[in-house]
């Protein structure tokens, strides 16, 4: 007695225009009275985009609008032709989001069955998902633990595990907010380097420098405003200048 | 500190459907009930475990904790009996609950969480006529398994931090300066939780009623 759709992952048909990217339009965003972003007109196409910026200065608030986790209160996202505001369900089907704690990410046990739970949201059969399970696993070195309490995992392996249930599902696009914030040397650059080889289109929020590097495009915002648009080098010395003067 | 019980093992008891095994669970709970003899007893207690260690290959170690949990209510009801009404009484009480438990054990050791949620989601179906969502309710069961343990973490981690700033409260003073600080952390969490489902597709389940009928 479960209702399933009886096909599996978001179909492209449902999308407008697949390779259109992210568009903010006049996009603002206030927490009751207090203004937290304003004025942000942007086409996000490229496949690296890294966004940096001050504590508060609005990065996760911004992160959160890509998916529709937050709505904008003034303007419009538009994710590949589909608007957060109307068509939120098909957004978070093509844009995967992955936070900076994984002990909030992971809701079930354990992690094969932790992995699964966006399939089974999503509807997949379970045999393909199952497969489909022990194939990302198997892609992010955990398949010798995919019975293990989630909560025995170390902190790395947690990161890793959160990702992972956020790529089994496919997402043609996916946002990062501080995903090595809590890790150490060693499993920071793993998440680098894992990010780094993704196929998908990834936006990542960071005050871990280094992650930029390679990337397409980096966004500065500061005060809710988006200061600085270039590639890593200039927009990295835009940050230093505009922090030196704090 | 484990919830998670579940032993990975290939073994037949582990293939079985969860709701079967939840249904023999019964059985023979209704037959224990039903006979209430020491023969039956003592037979059942050596098939339990007979099916436990031999056939589903589990630990010892995983029967003998659930044993341990429950060794002095035991100790007290065969106290309780064998003043009031006899020792056979007292020894077949005891090795009806004791058998119970361990075949309990049994089942969720062989269990995935998942499954055993799946059976309660369908026991919960008709629920839906009144306007509760079974997936919430499994969603809800497996997620307190999840999140008790990191509480618990995150309950040491506040206490270690007081301690480590020479705090060491004890007793009601102790529970208030744990929860307080402790509640904040899992509003936040929750609030984190909360949009980590979202973000998961918790909420595409309208789109699988709406194939329904
Ligand atoms: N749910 C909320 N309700 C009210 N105010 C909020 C909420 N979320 C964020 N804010 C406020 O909005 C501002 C921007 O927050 P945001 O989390 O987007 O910043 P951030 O750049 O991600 O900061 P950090 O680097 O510390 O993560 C902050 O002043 C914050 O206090
Ligand atoms: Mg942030």
């Amino acid at each position: 007695m479960r209702f399933r759709r009886p096909g599996a992952a978001p179909a492209d048909a449902d999308v407008a225009d697949p390779g259109r990217g992210i568009e903010l339009r006049g996009v603002g965003h206030r927490y009751g009275d207090r203004v937290v972003l304003a004025g942000i007109d942007l086409r996000l196409t490229e496949p690296r985009i890294g966004v940096i910026g001050a504590n508060g200065s609005g990065k996760s608030t911004f992160a959160r609008l890509l998916n529709g986790l937050v709505v904008p209160t003034g303007g419009q996202v538009i994710v590949d032709g589909l608007d957060t505001r109307t068509q939120v369900r098909a957004v978070r089907r093509r844009v995967g989001f992955v936070f900076q704690d994984p002990d909030a990410q992971i809701v079930h046990p354990t992690v094969a069955e932790d992995v699964g739970y966006g399939l089974e949201n999503q509807g997949v059969p379970p045999d393909e998902r199952a497969a489909r399970v022990a194939e990302v696993l198997a892609r992010y070195g955990l398949a010798g633990h995919a019975d293990h309490p989630a909560h025995l995992l170390s902190g790395g392996q947690k990161q890793l595990l959160a990702i992972a249930g956020v790529l089994v599902m496919r997402p043609a696009r996916v946002v990062f907010d501080e995903p090595t914030t809590l890790l150490d040397l060693v499993n920071a650059r793993r998440v680098a380097e894992l990010i780094a080889g993704l196929e998908q289109q990834v936006v990542v929020v960071t005050h871990q420098l280094d992650l930029l590097d390679g990337f397409d495009r980096v966004l500065v915002v500061d005060g809710g405003r988006v200061v600085e648009d270039a590639p890593p080098g200039p927009a990295v010395a835009a940050y230093r200048t505009l922090m030196a003067g704090r | 500190m484990t919830l998670a019980l579940y032993v990975p093992r290939a073994s037949v008891v582990h293939r079985l459907p969860a709701g079967v095994k939840l249904l023999a669970l019964a059985a023979l709970a209704v037959l224990l009930f039903a006979r209430p003899t020491l023969t039956v007893a003592g037979a059942a207690l050596l098939g339990t475990m007979a099916v436990g260690l031999g056939v589903a290959r589990l630990p010892v170690a995983v029967l003998a904790r659930q044993a341990l949990a429950v060794r002095w209510w035991l100790a007290a009801l065969f106290v309780v009996h064998a003043l009031t009404t006899d020792v056979p009484t007292g020894t077949h009480t005891v090795l009806r609950l004791l058998t119970l438990v361990l075949a309990a054990a049994v089942v969720t050791a062989t269990t995935r969480v998942t499954e055993m949620t799946a059976v309660v989601q369908r026991i919960c179906g008709p629920l839906r006529l009144v306007g509760v969502r079974p997936e919430r309710v499994g969603l809800a069961i497996t997620m307190a398994l999840r999140f008790i343990p990191v509480l618990i973490e995150r309950a040491d981690r506040i206490r270690a931090a007081q301690a480590a700033r020479g705090g060491s409260p004890r007793g009601v003073r102790a529970l208030r300066t744990t929860v307080a600080p402790l509640l904040v952390q899992v509003l936040q969490m929750a609030h984190d939780v909360s949009e980590a489902l979202d973000a998961r597709g918790a909420d595409d389940v309208p789109v699988r009623r709406s194939r329904r009928v």
